[in-house]
């Protein structure tokens, strides 16, 4: 009567599949970008030149882009980690100031202009940046979010790391920490500095 | 008689409809907060089918976040772009993978989700008939009696008590 | 003091519920009446002492007290007190409080309700409640206590979250939670019946009436949650497919089945051993439903906050337990033997069929909730299963379920002839095509979805009202268990109105307005004629005036609000239903627009018939209730006190 067995047999393969979905983070999503380019873009920087930049510029090296903004709360906690990383020149860090300027900043009854969102955007990074350390070499800014979308950006902080090609190797959600930056960061920035 | 009082419903009738004209001009037909209505109705169809990427499980087509602010806004673009609802679909898996799909793409990796209960209709199905041909042989077996309680009944139907 | 002594209540409910699991059993192994006889007091003592313990976070809510941790986290001084009292089980820890509490008082109506039974079967069902009663009691007294102090305490309560602050809190979690409960008492009759060897129809006469009470609170459960979220949420949907309102379905739709397969087993002494297997599998889907919500495996909007550890004791309970029960199973049910012949056609053949899809129904919803689990566990990546996929598979195959409600209902025991059958369902089947017919003709956005539904509920209808008719034409007594029958089978077809309906001409307008501008649907009109700022006890508001005239007549005033609790960021919002047997009026304010002059963006909802899914789900209740009433079971009862 071995059929008896079979409603015992489908449950333990469900006990599995739940013991082994508990190490599990549903919330994390993972990136459909890894090992295809980065998406290109050109936005402004913080020098008011007019001068935009994007990642065809850093083609031939191996660089970092880290999305951020002054009124996220985790990238404070990360910003010591990317400091001391730009100090130790591994490779150049990008900053990708996302929204920087939300709805809450406009004025009463009107809606910021372009200009001034870019205005308000470029102050408020420089004294933050001025207080906390400046990794980047340089710092964009994705005003609308548009860059974020293009990037698969669902939450700040988030870090990429795209080779010398320009295609994106690695990707982070949340802080970046020490364990991340030992255990994942560091030995592939070794293998692909050295390709 | 007459005529005064089809005067006077006259009148009454007569001011009613000038009273409604009036309020109509007075109060004003609200606009629909989608700039395009059509747009937004095809908006609302997809949007229901895709994840908001940062709440507890809600479509896009509710949630209140931002992100899904920015999404939305974003398929509106790509609608306005006369794209099909596969190529937005597609746009946003690129950078967001099967995730974002409230609607699992049916490919290899979802064939048991969606082929599964279909098949284990078919299987319940067949199990069914086969379960009740087996019954159509009539099998009335009556448990027999354990040891351990046939002894108990010939006590019973020996001692005459009442159990 | 007091909350310690109420925690120490609880450490001794402990013990007691396993000296009630171990000692009966034994008994009934090596035959000691007296260690059987425990079983009684041993279920009244575990009821009082959780039932102390209850009361003392109870009272620590409606007083205030902050230095119990959980009521600082659950409650706050500004609640007004009905909702202090449902911050008890608002949060995770109390709620499990509830569960036990709820198990320990199903187990007292066992032990006070079961005088008619032999004292060995009593003496095994109360064991094995005995022993799920020290798995929760353990996992709540070693990681889960609501009794954990906060030293020094808060200076006031975090508040309980405004979305739970509302009558349907109040009622909604307690009728599922005894559903779910109540679910633990047929399978407790079913492990005695494998554990005695004797899985004959007696076993089954005595569990169908806890059975149907049982899914009497699941059915009002899961209908006051459906009700809850449509009024409060703010937009008027009433089933997301969330994994937790699965959940909840899951074991409501093996409960249907056992229900429906224990008539069998009582009658004719058939399915014995599928019978057993339902009831393992309806409390089974209860407990991985406590596992799902609770452990964090999978994102809902109603899941509690998760901690791994939990997710490992209550994964491990489920093993157990579930593993124990199906290993016993397949040691024992071979054993049970076959009832009397049943024909293709008959109404044993038509109930096996009912149980049987109703579990292919399940594993469907099981699938689609777990499978992002499964696939994220195999390391194929992340993907989401949402309301497409269960609508598309779900709807069919309730199909055929609905349908077989009037075959099994008109087919005879152990034979009916299918010519036979055939004639007397031809009325419901031409009330059927009439009804879709009319959908497809009159009709214009009438869908061939909108058709079907109408027709299925027809059919139904049609259906139980010639067996009305017939069995009325008969000789004898009518048992009130067949009015309940029909009345509950009524009330699906009510739901599936409803459900058809609203779905089908469901209007929504979504539009900005100013004062005095006007959005019509249908014959209606709603005129904003004000907007005011309002004071409640824990909430500032902006509430908005809405004149509602039907065929230009007035007809009623709404009063939509948008909240803003003290305790919370989010703003809420409390839509204003005008609600009526024909159709339900929704009124949702939204934020104000930025603009020159004043304006609100409104959604403005028309729903035919979406009164018809609570009307309905009030008629299954109905029905259980005189199902459950029937003179067999009052009957045992009057003669086991005589």
């Amino acid at each position: 009567m071995k059929k008896f067995f079979i409603p015992l047999g489908i449950f333990l393969v469900l006990v599995a599949f739940l013991a082994i979905g508990l190490k599990r983070n549903p919330q994390e999503i993972p990136s459909p970008l890894l090992g295809k380019p980065a998406p290109l873009f050109s936005l402004n920087t913080l020098d008011a030149g007019g001068v935009k930049f994007g990642p065809q510029n850093m083609k031939g090296k191996v660089w970092m882009l880290n999305v951020w903004a002054t009124w996220c709360v985790a990238c404070r906690d990360e910003h010591p980690l990317l400091v001391a990383l730009s100090k130790a020149n591994q490779l150049p860090i990008v900053g990708l100031n996302y929204k920087e300027v939300q709805a809450q900043d406009a004025p009463a009854g009107r809606q910021l202009t372009p200009e001034e969102k870019l205005r308000i955007a470029r102050e408020r990074s420089a004294v933050w940046l001025q207080r906390l350390g400046d990794p980047y070499a340089v710092s964009v800014f994705d005003l609308d979010g548009r860059v974020g979308i293009d990037y698969g950006v669902y939450g700040v902080p988030e870090t990429y790391i795209i080779d010398k090609e320009g295609v994106i190797r690695f990707k982070t959600v949340g802080a970046v920490t020490l364990e991340t930056l030992q255990s994942q960061i560091l030995p592939l920035l070794q293998k692909l500095n050295a390709s | 008689m007459k005529l005064t009082h089809l005067l006077l419903r006259t009148l009454f009738v007569a001011a009613c409809l000038v009273l409604s004209g009036v309020t109509t001009t007075l109060a004003k037909e609200a606009l629909p907060m989608a700039q395009d209505p059509v747009l937004e109705k095809r908006l609302i169809l997809i949007s229901e089918e895709l994840r908001c990427l940062v709440c507890q499980n809600e479509s896009l087509a509710s949630s209140r976040a931002e992100l899904a602010n920015d999404l939305r806004e974003e398929v509106r673009k790509l609608i306005s772009q006369n794209q099909s609802d596969q190529q937005i679909k597609d746009y946003l898996v690129s950078r967001y993978g099967d995730f974002v799909l409230y609607r699992p793409q049916v490919k290899p990796l979802t064939w048991v989700l969606w082929f599964g209960p279909f098949l284990l209709l078919v299987v319940a199905v067949w199990g069914m008939f086969s379960y009740v041909r087996q019954r159509q042989s009539a099998q009335t077996t009556v448990a027999a009696l354990s040891d351990a309680d046939r002894h108990k009944a010939q006590a019973i139907l020996n001692s005459g008590d009442a159990p | 003091m007091i909350v310690e002594i109420g925690h120490f209540a609880l450490i001794l409910a402990a013990f007691v519920a396993l000296v009630q699991g171990v000692l009966p059993l034994a008994g009934t192994m090596n035959g000691h009446q007296r260690w059987q006889a425990l079983a009684r007091p041993a279920a009244i003592v575990q009821f009082l002492l959780i039932a102390f313990s209850y009361g003392v976070l109870t009272n620590a809510a409606v007083t205030d007290d902050f230095s119990v941790k959980y009521i600082a986290e659950h409650s706050n001084s500004l609640l007004p007190v009905q909702y202090k009292v449902a911050s008890v089980w608002g949060g995770h820890e109390g709620s499990l409080l509830m569960w036990v509490l709820m198990l320990s008082g199903w187990t007292l109506a066992v032990a006070l309700f079961s005088r008619t039974l032999p004292l060995a079967m009593v003496a095994r069902v109360i064991a094995v409640l005995g022993f799920v009663s020290v798995g929760f009691l353990s996992f709540i007294l070693i990681t889960s206590s609501p009794f954990e102090r906060l030293l020094p305490a808060a200076l006031d309560g975090r508040d309980l979250n405004p979305l739970l602050q509302d009558p349907g809190l109040v009622i909604h979690p307690p009728m599922l939670y005894m559903g779910y409960v109540g679910f633990s008492v047929a399978f407790a009759f079913a492990i005695s019946a494998l554990l005695s060897g004797r899985m004959d129809a007696a076993w089954a006469r005595w569990s169908r009436p806890w059975t149907v009470v049982a899914w009497i609170f699941m059915t009002a459960g899961i209908a006051l949650g459906s009700w809850w979220a449509y009024y409060e949420l703010g937009w008027g949907g009433w089933w997301f497919w969330d994994p937790v309102e699965n959940a909840s379905l899951m074991p409501w739709l093996f409960g249907t089945a056992l229900i429906h397969a224990l008539m069998v087993t009582d009658k004719r002494g058939g399915f014995k051993a599928w019978s057993v297997l339902l009831a393992i599998g309806a409390f089974s889907l209860c407990l991985l439903g406590t596992f799902l919500v609770r452990s964090g495996v999978l994102t809902s909007v109603h899941a509690f906050a998760s901690d791994p550890k939990r997710g490992v004791f209550i994964l491990i309970f489920l093993a157990l337990v579930v593993g124990i029960s199906l290993t016993l199973f397949a040691w024992r049910a071979p054993k049970a033997t076959l009832g009397g012949k049943i024909a293709l056609v008959s109404r044993e053949s038509m109930l096996l069929a009912n149980s049987v899809l109703l579990v292919v129904a399940t594993g469907a919803v099981l699938l689609g909730t777990i499978y992002p689990l499964i696939i994220d566990a195999m390391n194929l990546g992340k993907l989401s299963v949402g309301a497409p996929y269960f609508n598309a598979v779900f709807v069919p195959l309730m199909v055929p379920i609905v349908f077989l409600m009037v075959p099994g209902g008109i087919a005879h025991w152990r034979e009916s002839r299918g010519k036979e059958l055939g004639r007397q369902m031809r009325w419901p089947a031409l009330a059927a095509v009439l009804a879709a017919a009319v959908i497809l003709i009159f009709s214009e956005r009438g869908t061939w979805l909108t058709a079907m539904g109408m027709a299925l509920a027809a059919w139904v209808v049609v259906g139980l009202l010639v067996q009305i008719v017939a069995r009325v034409q008969k000789p004898g007594r009518i048992p009130l268990s067949f009015w309940g029958m029909h009345l509950a089978h009524l009330g699906i077809a009510v739901v599936v109105v409803g459900i058809t309906l609203v779905k089908g001409y469901e209007i929504e307008r979504d539009v900005r307005m100013g004062l005095n501008d006007t959005v019509s649907i249908e014959n209606y009109s709603f005129e904003l004629v004000g907007l005011n700022e309002v004071n409640g006890p824990n909430y500032k508001a902006m509430r908005a005036t809405v004149n509602v005239t039907k065929d230009q007549k007035p007809l009623e005033v709404l009063y939509p609000e948008k909240r803003r609790y003290f305790s919370s960021a989010m703003p809420m919002t409390e839509a204003a239903i005008d609600a009526g047997p024909l159709r339900d009026l929704y009124v949702s304010l939204g934020e104000a627009i930025e603009g020159d002059k004043p304006q609100w963006s409104v959604r403005v909802y028309y729903k035919p018939f979406v009164s018809w899914l609570w009307y309905g789900a009030i008629l299954m209740v109905l029905g259980g209730l005189l199902a459950v009433s029937d003179r067999r079971y009052r009957k045992s009862a009057l003669s086991a006190a005589s």
